[in-house]
């Protein structure tokens, strides 16, 4: 079977020469000067939704329970690092930029775990409509409480009134660091979904009784993967508290989510690589339609009306872009199969975000 | 005598003010393929869904091995050794057939998350040695061709047989089948059945089939329990039950008036 075409290991190395290509070219268009900070904004954009979309698909797709809530998590995790950065510089903690910015990062993503598997454990005993409407309600509560507590520039929770933004967070976020985030997101999603515990949580989005009847765990999946969606939107909200520099309480509102949402149907549920073309496409989007400024936002809905009628499923379905499988087809016509390991997509996909 | 594989002692389970099942006693030693018949609406279904962790039984207890199984959840009696198959077939159709078997073969792997995320040599050693299982045991079924099909595009009796892959693959002891010649035409019935002989005598498991058609039960069953509104009416060899005029008169209707409702 492996005879002429990619082993496990040709793959793995195709897929890590893919990602440092894609590196170097994004290296080569910053040094040489020849994007302005703008294209820069809209690449570290582009990284945050990708990390975003990756999560949330793994929720929605793959274990198939459709929450309305990203945002929430996003928000702890922004505001979490926000804090911590702040607490850091205030105690006057000397570090290298870039260890204080992936502490402040992780730290963000860790919180946003922990309240990922403490609003999980009761949401995900309902389904469907549901629990979208519950994951709903708890992003809403994150925002209210976040607009009112007084150490995120809110006026307490007891006075009812509208906080101020928190400003002056060190703005740390590197490019180059950001890209790295998100390739070991993306990576890590992948590991998780092509392993047994990826198949166990297929099998519940399929049938839950079945998956039960199988000997499956399935609120302790459930649970894991909503912490593990929680997690990574805890990091994108903290790269994203880094970048800015400046945290509204909005940015946990359930249009946010509701966005991010929009980009996993799009890019196929289920697909990974999907997600990442939608996340970086729709992102780019409304950024080439500014020309049209009043219209653009019309022409970004009708764009998105116009796929979901003719690829109801979303660009990808569920298939996955797949490097070493794309050249074991060119170099190998004859070959029917790829490699087991058909790992690290990333690289074609974001390949599709720099040109 | 060995210790019986499932004894159930005074089993019953109630629903607001309907005793669904009570009463049910039944015992399965090692090897043995019984049968549990009766109307629809007898309650049959109900039993499996108590013997699976689906229901807790509000009476009795049931045993498998000498272990007591109540207040268990479902992954945990299927860990324990008793997996089911379903009436309306309940397969993972996005997955493949492959897929569909590795799933339940989830708790023989030992690698951690770590395992997966760094695919360390145990990962890949466990995923190949999982990969050849479930390929042996889709043989049996005569699927091995088909392994990497999805499931929802197979045809209706091999979705049938890969749901019974599926259970075995959970490395059961006591197998509960619920309806799984319903829909089959005789052909297929008989391939079925013989693949049913197959795995018993090949893994030694014990068997509790549901099944509507007579007949068919009569052929396979070494021992049948007849189930009607959720109590035991007979238990017996085939020959008995076939003969026992309760059981007729359940079926067919009684010429009394007691349980002429729902009798068909």
């Amino acid at each position: 079977m492996k005879k002429s075409m990619l082993s496990i290991k040709q793959s793995y190395i195709v897929c890590v020469i893919g990602i440092v290509v894609l590196f170097g070219i994004l290296m080569g268009v910053c040094e040489t000067g020849m994007v302005s900070l703008y294209v820069k904004g809209i690449i570290m954009t582009c990284c945050i939704a990708v990390i975003m979309t990756t999560s949330l698909n793994l929720t929605i797709g793959v274990l198939g329970q459709l929450t309305l809530g990203c945002c929430g998590f996003e928000a702890i995790g922004a505001y979490s690092a926000a804090l911590l950065s702040k607490l850091l510089i205030a105690n006057g903690v000397v570090m290298n930029d870039t260890l204080r910015f992936l502490l402040v990062t992780v730290a963000g993503g860790l919180v946003a775990c922990v309240f990922g598997v403490l609003i999980g454990i009761p949401a995900l005993r309902l389904h469907g409509d549901y629990l979208a409407i519950i994951t709903l309600g708890f992003g809403e509560i994150i925002r209210v409480v976040i607009q009112n507590l007084k150490i995120a520039g809110g006026e307490g929770l007891d006075k009812g009134q509208q906080g101020q933004a928190l400003i002056g967070i060190d703005r740390l976020a590197n490019l180059y660091v950001v890209f790295w985030i998100t390739v070991i997101t993306v990576v890590l999603l992948f590991m998780f979904a092509r392993s047994r515990y990826g198949r166990a949580v297929k099998a519940i989005r399929d049938d839950e009784i079945a998956a039960g009847a199988s000997g499956i765990n399935i609120t302790y999946m459930k649970v894991l993967v909503f912490a593990i969606s929680a997690f990574f939107a805890g990091i994108a909200g903290g790269i994203f508290a880094q970048y800015i520099g400046a945290l509204t309480p909005s940015m946990a509102g359930w249009l946010q989510s509701i966005n991010y949402v929009i980009m996993v149907v799009f890019g196929g549920m289920g697909s990974l690589t999907g997600s990442i073309v939608s996340a970086v496409g729709l992102t780019i989007l409304p950024e080439l339609l500014r020309a049209f400024s009043d219209y653009r936002m019309l022409v970004y809905s009708v764009v998105l009306v116009l796929i979901m009628i003719f690829r109801p499923q979303g660009i990808f379905g569920n298939w996955e872009f797949s490097l070493p499988k794309a050249i074991n087809r060119i170099f190998y016509p004859k070959g029917k199969k790829g490699a087991k390991a058909d790992t690290t997509e990333t690289a074609e996909a974001k390949e599709a975000k720099h040109e | 005598m060995s210790e019986p594989i499932l004894k159930a002692e005074h089993l019953g389970i109630t629903f607001g003010g309907l005793k669904a099942v009570s009463d049910f006693n039944m015992t399965i030693n090692k090897g043995e393929l019984v049968g549990l018949i009766g109307p629809n609406g007898a309650g049959k279904t109900t039993v499996f869904n108590l013997l699976t962790g689906v229901y807790q039984p509000t009476e009795g207890a049931f045993y498998l091995d000498g272990k007591k199984m109540n207040g268990k959840k479902t992954y945990q009696v299927v860990r324990a050794g008793i997996a089911r198959t379903f009436q309306n077939i309940r397969l993972f159709k996005q997955m493949t057939v492959e897929e569909n078997v590795l799933v339940a073969f989830n708790e023989s792997f030992t690698y951690k998350m770590g395992g997966a995320i760094f695919r360390t040599p145990r990962f890949w050693k466990q995923e190949n040695d999982m990969h050849a299982k479930a390929i042996d045991l889709l043989h049996i079924f005569g699927l091995e061709g088909l392994a990497n099909t999805e499931a929802a595009n197979l045809p209706y009796g091999a979705q049938r047989k890969l749901e019974i892959a599926r259970a075995l693959a959970t490395g059961m002891k006591l197998l509960l089948l619920d309806e799984p010649a319903a829909g089959m035409n005789p052909t297929e019935t008989e391939d079925l059945l013989n693949c049913i002989n197959t795995i018993r005598d090949r893994f030694g498991i014990a068997i509790l089939l549901i099944e509507h058609d007579m007949s068919l039960v009569m052929n396979v069953c070494q021992r049948i329990q007849v189930l009607d509104y959720g109590r035991t009416i007979a238990s017996g060899l085939p020959e008995e039950i076939a003969n026992n005029p309760q059981v007729i008169s359940a079926y067919l209707g009684a010429d009394d008036d007691t349980e002429s409702e729902e009798a068909n």
